[in-house]
């Protein structure tokens, strides 16, 4: 129960993209037809679901002040906080790396429709930006790293194709010179959301 | 030689905006954006992480196989933020707590690996350098005009100084929220097109 309230929370209240801006750069140049933008939104939830959790173990077991306990009493004091930057983005790197060269052997098909999104997730704000956030939010498991990642990445992926869907409509528009393609994806990227606001404060 | 270095310098803050023009490091861009304080920390956390990552890159540029690189320079750029963060954390630590991840994300940054990939490994250190530093200025420049419509319209305050609210101005409460900060940035980038032609989209 508690998984489900926070995939739901982290799909709606706390949208990647709406309420932390993250992810900006590929969701505004990937965005320009439906079909590559849900190939890009499908391999973040996968890259997500994958390294979230092993970033988490981690943290946990590693870097977290006292988390080294485990392998002698003596170094209970240790605190490698200040290196989970490092080890984040390299972990994220390795990942995304293992994640194509396997997915290229065994689901090709998934492979080709994928394309070159995969090796560019690795510098995707999106990706770093919820291991940074389970940083801060206590989760008590690895269950809830996973259920955290999964609705960040749905979150993500239905920005993408939404946004899409709306830009490809959007070339029959009369747009005013100057603001045609960025300024007007901009301010689209805007109302879409102030109607994600209609979320905000909502608990479960 | 000397018409070449101010061009480097020059054409990142106008014509060649990263954020405006390139659509590099939009992420953190808006996020930090609700007061002037916080955006002139981000900028200069910013600014100097670009030109010390340019800097180390174009030294052992001449050392890095190709097929690596990638992995090198997220070391590299992951080292500059790392010690930024540290830097924050021990001399302004309200500023620091309140930009939270988004310190941590200058590493994802497109901004600093592109100006790696895009000059440092072909450039001399110098050069390099100023490269680095200029790109993290047109960055912040974007910032700081964002984060002055928001703190003036959102809290009627500059710096926290109160501008607007103290001649009686009832605060907006939707400028200090999300949706606003990429409102704002749609019109500057419409505000810049309408004077540079040649950047509009067909």
């Amino acid at each position: 129960m508690e998984s489900i309230s926070l995939i739901v929370k982290s799909i709606f209240v706390d949208n990647m993209v709406f309420s932390y801006f993250l992810g900006m750069c590929s969701y505004l140049a990937v965005s320009k037809n439906v079909k590559t933008a849900n190939g890009l939104g499908v391999a973040v939830i996968f890259v997500l679901l994958v390294t979230l959790p092993i970033n988490y173990l981690l943290y946990e077991n590693v870097l977290k002040p006292g988390a080294l306990a485990w392998v002698s009493e003596s170094m209970a004091s240790v605190d490698l906080s200040f290196l989970s930057f490092i080890v984040f983005i390299a972990t994220i790197a390795a990942i995304t790396q293992i994640v194509e060269m396997v997915v290229e052997k065994f689901a090709p098909a998934l492979y080709s429709s994928l394309g070159i999104y995969l090796p560019l997730i690795a510098v995707n704000c999106a990706i770093l930006g919820g291991s940074l956030f389970m940083q801060n939010k206590d989760f008590v498991n690895v269950g809830e790293a996973g259920a955290y990642a999964f609705g960040s990445g749905i979150g993500w992926w239905m920005a993408i194709v939404a946004l899409a869907a709306i830009r490809e409509k959007m070339a029959y528009a009369n747009v005013p010179a100057p603001l045609k393609g960025l300024g007007i994806t901009f301010i689209t990227v805007g109302l879409m959301g102030m109607a994600f606001m209609a979320f905000m404060g909502i608990s479960l | 030689m000397d018409a070449k270095l101010k061009e480097t310098i020059l054409n990142p803050i106008f014509k060649g905006n990263p954020i405006t023009v390139l659509v590099l490091g939009i992420c953190s861009a808006l996020a930090v954006t609700v007061e002037m304080k916080g955006a002139c920390v981000m900028a200069l956390s910013v600014i100097a992480v670009t030109g010390l990552s340019s800097l180390v890159c174009s030294l052992i540029r001449k050392t890095i196989p190709n097929r690596v690189r990638i992995i090198i320079q997220l070391v590299v750029v992951a080292l500059m933020v790392i010690l930024v963060d540290q830097f924050l954390k021990a001399f302004a630590y309200s500023v620091a707590k309140q930009l939270s991840v988004y310190i941590g994300l200058i590493i994802t940054n497109c901004i600093v690996m592109g100006r790696i990939e895009a000059y440092a490994l072909m450039n001399k250190p110098i050069p390099s350098l100023l490269d680095g530093l200029a790109n993290g200025a047109g960055y912040g420049i974007i910032l700081i005009i964002v984060a002055f419509f928001r703190e003036l319209l959102g809290s009627g305050t500059l710096f926290g100084y109160p501008v607007l609210s103290a001649l009686g101005y009832v605060n907006n409460g939707l400028a200090i929220l999300p949706p606003m900060a990429l409102i704002i940035l749609g019109c500057i980038i419409w505000a810049q097109r309408a004077i540079q032609k040649d950047l509009q989209e067909k």
